[in-house]
């Protein structure tokens, strides 16, 4: 029976949601499932993989892992990969998987296959799909690496619960001293999601005509409770209207929310490259042939500066 | 300051994908192929930093068929002093096959910085710089917006969810760049006409298989046809009863 190896992750402490993604992933996989965490000391919400499907939880522990530690958690995994006889390891992209998972995959001597939306092992052989070209098309896969190291595409792996008495470890590990080291964490401003991970990103384009308009979506984003991410098109970054990391599209992220609403975006191939596997799109323009309408699920053409204050009204009347 | 920076070619992000006949890869007829957008941010970080240390060079090596010496170009009119090209049929679907010929390529160079992009537009696989480092065993940080470099010490940023994460390494080291680095200059016409002169060195590369195969290039589901829930504020009540009922998102 093969074994699964699920890098987790954790910040402070406490156990990344994101994890919880990693683990359901895994599980498509067949075999047992090795959930997987670099951590300081113990992760708070650690217990709750079990629930997930983890035969196993394992925390690798190193005083040098209390922030992320490229170098050190890169090495203490691929010992692990080594001496364990996995066929798979599956990492989240998320901006620390996506630094992690290509270290590993190197000191295993495989490539990576990266930001996949759908793995399966077919007949002992893993497939995976990832989409190329920033979605405009899907590339399968057959992955015959000896492990296959695949990261799977946030928000993608709806997480399954599937409860099994997991079995939890601790093991300390020694690694290198480290040469590429964390110093600090600048958070965003305070409960600002990214939108690559956020369940709702509403994003603005040139529509929107000002920067200072944004706050009309940064409002209707607050209505949401805490759910929602202000995104933005490619135009207004460049503009300088927005923060690079908030950019939608081919030369920006690439999201899959359950809910992407488009305000003010006329719809460039490119930005469309990067939001069409969202679960449900809403575009809102005053341009009735904006390209935007034919993607978008519901369509509401009309002055933005009237349509979404009132829908962060209806919004705010849902979660009041 | 010695830089190397690895760059690829790529399609322009305003490309229609179609699938060619073998239903594994692109149809390049009528494609038209750009230095990949964030190596542009590596190849201006490496000139700004050369033109602030006063001294060094600046090469380009790239990994891609014969047509990639347009490419190497465009990196030598923005002022690169030189460029190999690692000429092979087939850029690998395997990531790491990528790396090791770059690695071999890079090692007894004495670079104080290799730069990447943090990512090719087109494969997206995300993995090469890294990879490189790790073959090189030179320290390495990923999607840096922010980079300062003092001496053997560099400080950078990067982006990750919910804040940025400022990083200490030492150089020599791999860094890939993120958008937001820096503003890429555009050649200027004396730069297009002086790259023309600037060395362009060809090597011919056997590269492995890799174990990693292509089964199919698909295009994306489609979406099913929306529709038009009506027009201004008044369509409001409508839309969220649709998220509500039908959509069942809210």
């Amino acid at each position: 029976m093969s074994a699964i190896l699920a890098v987790c992750e954790q910040r402070d402490g406490t156990l990344r949601k994101v994890s919880h993604e990693v683990v359901t992933g895994a599980h498509r996989l067949g075999g047992t499932v090795e959930a997987i965490l670099c951590a300081a000391g113990s992760v708070a919400g650690a217990d709750q993989l079990g629930k997930f499907g983890a035969d196993k939880v394992v925390t690798l522990t190193n005083a040098g892992f209390a922030k992320y530690n490229p170098e050190g958690a890169a090495q203490a995994i691929a010992e692990r990969v080594k001496a364990g006889g996995y066929t798979a390891v599956v990492f989240t992209a998320s901006a620390t998987g996506k630094d992690l998972a290509p270290r590993v995959a190197a000191k295993l001597g495989v490539g990576l296959v990266a930001d996949c939306t759908d793995i399966a092992a077919e007949g002992g052989t893993i497939v995976a799909t990832r989409p190329v070209y920033a979605g405009k098309a899907l590339l399968k896969i057959k992955v015959a690496t000896k492990p296959a190291v695949l990261s799977l595409r946030p928000n993608v792996f709806t997480p399954v619960e599937r409860p099994k008495p997991g079995t939890a470890e601790t093991v300390a590990v020694n690694v290198a001293a480290a040469r590429v080291v964390v110093r600090e964490i600048k958070a965003a401003e305070a409960g600002a999601l990214d939108v690559a991970e956020a369940q709702i990103v509403i994003s603005g384009g040139r529509g929107l005509k000002e920067p200072a308009n944004f706050k009309v979506l940064e409002e209707l984003a607050r209505a949401f409770g805490g759910q929602a991410a202000v995104g933005a098109s490619r135009a207004v970054v460049d503009a300088g209207w927005r923060a690079h990391a908030d950019q939608v599209g081919q030369t920006g992220k690439t999201v899959s929310p359950t809910l992407y609403i488009a305000v003010g975006i006329s719809g460039a191939i490119q930005h469309l490259a990067g939001m069409r596997t969202s679960k449900v799109i809403v575009a809102i323009n005053k341009d009735k042939d904006a390209p935007i309408f034919k993607v978008a699920d519901y369509g509401v053409v009309g002055d933005l500066f009237e349509v979404v204050p009132r829908l962060t009204e209806e919004i705010k009347k849902l979660h009041g | 300051m010695n830089i190397a920076v690895c760059i690829k070619r790529v399609p322009d992000s305003e490309t229609r994908v179609k699938i060619a006949s073998n239903g594994k890869s692109l149809d390049e007829a009528g494609v038209k192929f750009v230095l990949n957008p964030y190596d542009e941010f590596a190849v201006e970080e490496a000139l700004q930093r050369k033109e602030k240390a006063g001294a060094g060079e600046v090469a380009v090596f790239c990994l891609g068929p014969a047509a990639a010496q347009e490419t190497i170009r465009t990196a030598l009119a923005m002022g690169a002093d030189r460029g190999v090209l690692l000429q092979t049929d087939a850029v690998p679907v395997d990531g790491f096959v990528t790396a090791q010929a770059l690695a071999a390529e890079l090692k007894s160079g004495g670079w104080d910085l290799i730069l990447f992009g943090k990512m090719a537009i087109d494969d997206y696989n995300q993995q090469v710089g890294p990879m490189v480092a790790e073959l090189l065993g030179l320290p390495c940080v990923t999607a840096v917006a922010h980079l300062d470099i003092d001496g053997q010490k560099g400080v950078a940023e990067r982006e990750i969810e919910g804040g940025i994460e400022v990083v200490e390494f030492p150089v020599p080291a791999v860094i890939t760049a993120d958008k937001g680095l820096n503003e890429p200059r555009y050649p200027a016409l004396k730069g297009i006409m002086a790259a023309k002169k600037k060395p362009l060195e060809l090597k011919p590369v056997q590269l492995g298989a890799g174990a990693i195969e292509v089964v199919a290039l698909t295009p994306p589901p489609e979406r099913k046809e929306g529709k038009i829930v009506g027009e201004g504020p008044g369509a409001v009540a409508e839309l969220v009863r649709l998220l509500r009922e039908e959509a069942k998102v809210l």
